[in-house]
């Protein structure tokens, strides 16, 4: 029996697709059997970022209505064995599809795959209860940023009344220069604010730009700073214990100008 | 050289602790605010542990949240509760 994990942030543009994305494929790489459900009924997104875009034939709302079977519905990813789309329809709207009609969904996933990720739309309407209604386990993406804090604090009060008591966070576009000079919120200061468990801090890379250019998830690369980050979340997702990654060591201009005037300053004293 | 990184980070005012004192202020309210039963319960509890001392005007009981200016820009949060007495129970002769 499969584990369904809805992915939310309140706030659109934190990285919600990217992450279902990424750590999918993470956990697809530890030879997990996983869909990726686009629950963006509208706005879909998944496809593209996975560069499975052009092999779409029928999507969740086909499914729902019946005018497709499941199995047909579900695209499978050739590159990474065990890996599937259900993707979203992009020309219907939310009120396409109830809550109850994805909680039968999930219930039908959850015998063929160990992992169900489902990609929530921004937003706090019928999009997000769709998309929380069958899930087990809430996992929150936020950005250290005061509205995207605000926006995933609400988020978290909404799961806590559907029953999603203990979401889990990821603070996503972390910049270390910034935290360094006190310009962003670190990681404390995020987890004190939101008080829930921390599932794992994505920097932010712009090799994730260039990935999602391209069609192929950033996890693929194997020197990416967050590539890592999502193989280590996908990890947390099932269970193993795995330390956060340094990114102390980030190599940014400012950062290496500092430690070349703050050496000299030593030096002298 | 010290100074000229001291000026950028201004440290005696880190625009990431400014943010997270915005943020705990606005939640506090956010927090209150979204849930109507919130403030209901909150109400309810008031309501019993003061009729142990005084007969209260439930009708005309009010609660909110509001923002108190504490001078200089800076605001805290507090509860205001408007709690009319109708009549007060003389406690002491029960306890006697
Ligand atoms: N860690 C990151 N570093 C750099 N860019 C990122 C990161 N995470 C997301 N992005 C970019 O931010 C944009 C929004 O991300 P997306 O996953 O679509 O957000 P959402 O699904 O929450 O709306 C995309 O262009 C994506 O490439
Ligand atoms: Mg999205």
């Amino acid at each position: 029996m499969g584990e369904v994990v809805v992915i939310t942030s309140g706030k659109g543009g934190v990285g919600k697709t990217t992450t279902t994305a990424n750590i999918g494929t993470a956990l697809a790489l530890e030879e997990k059997k996983v869909v990726l459900l686009d629950a963006d009924i509208g706005l879909r997104n998944l496809d593209v970022v996975m560069g499975l875009e052009n092999r779409i034939v029928y999507d969740l709302v086909d499914v729902v209505e019946g005018t497709c079977r499941l199995k047909q519905a579900l695209i499978r990813d050739k590159r990474f064995k065990g890996l599937f789309l259900l993707p979203a329809a992009q020309t219907r709207d939310k009120n396409a599809v109830t809550p109850a009609q994805m909680q039968k969904l999930c219930e039908d996933l959850r015998e063929q795959f160990d992992f169900i990720l489902i990609d929530s739309p921004a937003g706090i309407e019928q999009g997000f209860k769709n998309a929380i209604a069958g899930a087990d386990r809430a996992v929150v993406v936020t950005a250290p940023e005061v509205s995207a804090v605000r926006d995933a604090d609400r988020i978290i009060g909404l799961l806590a009344s559907n029953e999603l008591l203990n979401p889990q966070l990821i603070v996503n576009r972390l910049r270390m220069d910034m935290v360094k000079r006190g310009d962003m919120m670190n990681i404390e200061d995020t987890i004190d604010i939101l008080g829930i468990d921390l599932l794992g801090v994505v920097p932010d890379d712009e090799k994730i730009i260039v990935s999602s250019n391209r069609g192929e998830p950033v996890v693929m690369e194997s020197s990416s700073l967050a590539g890592q980050a999502y193989r280590n979340i996908a990890k947390r997702l099932m269970g193993e214990e795995v330390p956060l990654i340094d990114m102390e060591n980030e190599d940014t201009f400012i950062g290496r100008l500092r430690k070349f005037f703050s050496g000299r300053n030593k030096k002298k004293e | 050289m010290l100074d000229f990184f001291k000026f950028f980070s201004k440290e005696d005012n880190k625009s990431k602790d400014v943010a997270k004192e915005r943020l705990k202020l606005v939640l506090i309210h956010d927090r209150a605010n979204v849930s109507p039963k919130f403030l209901e319960m909150v109400k309810g509890d008031i309501i019993k542990v003061i009729s142990n001392y005084m007969e209260i005007d439930e009708s005309s009981f009010t609660i909110k949240l509001s923002r108190i200016e504490q001078g200089d820009d800076n605001y805290s949060s507090a509860l205001v509760a408007n709690i009319p007495i109708k009549r007060m129970k003389n406690i002491g002769k029960n306890n006697g």
